[in-house]
């Protein structure tokens, strides 16, 4: 795809979405925006770990290094005078500065590492948020840092409410974000990256320079995660590290992985079923004549159950995600059109289809980066 | 000064139990190349049982050797039931994998019992005793102390001095030519899984008192600690996680107690962060080995 056409396709889908917030109700718009801003960082994760083979279970909390940055930013510009629109697009610009030096010190750990030990290093991150917050003292602690209201701007008040306006406001944001991922992606830094995480021996004797490739995937996943974080606090109007614990780091993994790794309409997809399944769960069990005690426990823990068992099933048995379900299922229609291969071969295409729907690529394999025979990573000379 | 020498008591007592975790996490990487991330959700669920049997019998160590037996079982149908699938080919998808077990245990757990925090007892005072006037270990800290470090030797002998311990290396470091020679390395990967599972949830069970309670998420920071000091120690090296172990839990026990609380996980993060830095695969990994 070349870069005209993601812009316009962006473009297209951007007036389309904002089209489609005339027809939702406040509470749906208002999921709509929660959607978007989470769409910013599956959309990041996804190209980090699909595209570049890094594993990273700590985006919630370059998500709230963005959250942070935009609202110390907007506090003191609010204290400064400044309002409306500037405020906001320095505010943003802060969270994807603040973000991304995060994201590129994790990056340059990152880069020497590999598979669990990045894991865990970003896990660990994620874990001390609540540690850091509390010990600074510009982070007030557990309860966050409030933001100046920001309401709909005059011309626009009388046509639309704030929901709606939230929900624009957060649309545009993950456009340019996934906008952004999607010229990497097609670029020539996408080829890169791909070339690193099949294999990274083969890459840099191709001239390439492993570890920078790396180190870039990681600064632009986590900008992009610090804009979702930014939309995140503009929405909900506030910032607290209770919003960015080790289970929304878990959940935006499980979202990239059941939308399909590496796949950007996987990480919408993935975003959508975020902000829906809980909410389609609680819906569920309110309507069930169950105990309140029963519906108290379930509300919550059940949606995370379904997650949990759907990551474990897709890992296991459909590496493809949602969009790689979709694309198989194009390939099916364009094989039936088709007339039949000789020999096994459609035999062949029919039962596995669902699950190996781009071949090799879509393999549990290509979820990280090629390991050699005996199971141990590719190490980079420089290490020796 | 009594006040440093308390705190380096605490630290080493803490420390043993990182290191037993920390352990069971050093034995499945050895046997599957696996990290276990789902350590600390398997283990809380065998506490879970482990309280229950205890409440049912009224003694504590019948719960103690029902929380042993259920982590095996939970390590056995793990092993079985999900890792199997993970991808030999991609280091990622076992971690995935691990993950979604986590979320699924959890929320399971949650489903079941609730989330809110349980209040157990130790079975031993947890008052410091002196000694010549200066505070040093708890009763139950000592009882800690021996029953990790005597699991950890128990372990040691059975790797080092028998069949079964034999057959488990071999599995492990060259599961090609083991196969050859008639280790079922299967089995073997398996019994390996059993073994850290157990461990793993006595470690919990003996954290769990000191800690604010059973609650689902219970053993996080117990599994993030203990995943740090095995990476510190080198993900291979059974010695590098006890050593580890109580490096780690006396440098949070000096950071608590003189810096606070709230910054221990910050000074966690910041001795991974170094030791990464300087040695990616940890201060004791021995990479030639694992090549060989």
């Amino acid at each position: 795809m070349n870069a005209r056409r993601t812009l316009l396709l962006a473009l297209g889908g951007l007036v389309l979405a904002i089209g489609l917030t005339f027809l939702l109700d406040p509470y749906r718009n208002y999921q709509l925006a929660l959607a978007a801003a989470y769409l910013c960082a599956t959309a990041g994760l996804t190209v980090l770990v699909g595209l570049s083979g890094q594993l990273s279970l700590g985006h919630a909390a370059l998500m709230a290094a963005g959250g942070y940055g935009y609202a110390l930013t907007s506090q003191a510009l609010t204290s400064a005078g400044v309002n409306g629109v500037p405020r906001f697009l320095a505010a943003t610009a802060a969270a994807a500065v603040a973000a991304g030096v995060l994201g590129l010190l994790l990056g340059l750990a990152g880069a020497r590492l590999h598979g669990p030990y990045l894991a865990g290093l970003t896990l660990t991150l994620v874990v001390a948020v609540p540690a850091v917050a509390a010990s600074v003292g510009a982070l007030q602690g557990d309860r966050g840092v409030r933001i100046q209201f920001e309401g709909v701007p005059g011309p626009l008040k009388a046509l639309i409410a704030l929901e709606q306006w939230q929900a624009w406001v957060a649309l545009a944001v993950a456009a340019v974000a996934v906008t952004g991922l999607a010229l990497v992606r097609d670029g020539r830094t996408g080829l890169r990256m791909r070339a690193v995480r099949d294999d990274e021996v083969a890459a840099a004797l191709a001239g390439i320079a492993p570890a920078r490739v790396k180190v870039l995937a990681f600064v632009v996943s986590s900008v992009t995660a610090g804009l979702g974080g930014a939309v995140l606090t503009f929405v909900t109007q506030s910032v607290s590290p209770g919003a960015y614990t080790v289970s929304l780091s878990l959940l935006l993994l499980v979202a990239v992985v059941v939308g399909g790794l590496g796949s950007l309409l996987g990480a919408a997809l993935g975003a959508v079923l975020l902000v829906l399944l809980p909410w389609l769960v609680g819906t569920l069990t309110d309507v069930l004549p169950l105990p309140s005690q029963v519906t108290q426990r379930l509300d919550g823990t059940l949606a995370l159950l379904i997650f949990g068992l759907l990551l474990i099933v897709l890992v296991a048995g459909a590496p493809g995600g949602l969009a790689g379900a979709l694309t198989a299922a194009r390939a099916r229609r364009r094989a039936r059109g088709r007339p039949p291969a000789p020999g096994r071969t459609a035999a062949r295409l029919a039962p596995t289809a669902g699950d190996d729907p781009t071949g090799p690529a879509a393999r549990p394999g290509s979820v990280g980066p090629t390991a050699t025979r005996s199971g141990e990573p590719v190490r980079t000379p420089t290490e020796g | 000064m009594d006040r440093f020498v308390f705190l380096l008591g605490t630290g080493l007592a803490r420390g043993t139990l990182f290191a037993l975790f920390a352990l069971a996490l050093v034995l499945i990487w050895r046997a599957t190349r696996i990290v276990n991330f789902a350590a600390g959700a398997m283990a809380i669920v065998g506490v879970y049982v482990g309280v229950a049997v205890t409440g049912l019998t009224g003694s504590y160590w019948w719960g103690l050797v029902a929380t042993v037996l259920a982590g095996g079982v939970v390590g056995l149908v793990v092993e079985r039931g999900v890792l199997r699938f993970a991808s030999a080919r991609s280091p990622l998808s076992g971690v995935i994998l691990a993950i979604g077990l986590v979320i699924v245990l959890q929320s399971l757990l949650g489903i079941a019992f609730g989330q809110q925090h349980e209040p157990v007892p130790a079975p031993f005072s947890d008052r410091p005793l002196r000694v010549g006037g200066v505070p040093l270990l708890s009763p139950y800290d000592v009882f800690v102390v021996i029953v990790a470090l005597g699991l950890m030797a128990a372990l040691r002998l059975l790797f080092v001095r028998t069949t079964l311990g034999l057959q488990l290396r071999a599995a492990a470091f060259a599961p090609e030519v083991a196969r050859l020679l008639g280790v079922r390395v299967a089995r073997m990967r398996t019994v390996g899984w059993v073994l850290a599972a157990a461990a793993a949830s006595l470690a919990a069970m003996l954290a769990v008192p000191k800690e604010l309670g059973l609650n689902p998420h219970a053993a996080d920071m117990l599994f993030v600690y203990a995943f740090t000091v095995a990476v510190v120690g080198g993900l291979d090296s059974p010695g590098g996680a006890l050593l580890a172990g109580l490096t780690v839990g006396v440098v949070m026990s000096l950071v608590t107690g003189y810096l606070g609380a709230t910054l221990a996980p910050v000074a966690v993060l910041v001795l991974l962060v170094v030791v990464l830095l300087v040695r990616p695969s940890g201060l004791f990994a021995q990479a030639e080995a694992r090549r060989a």
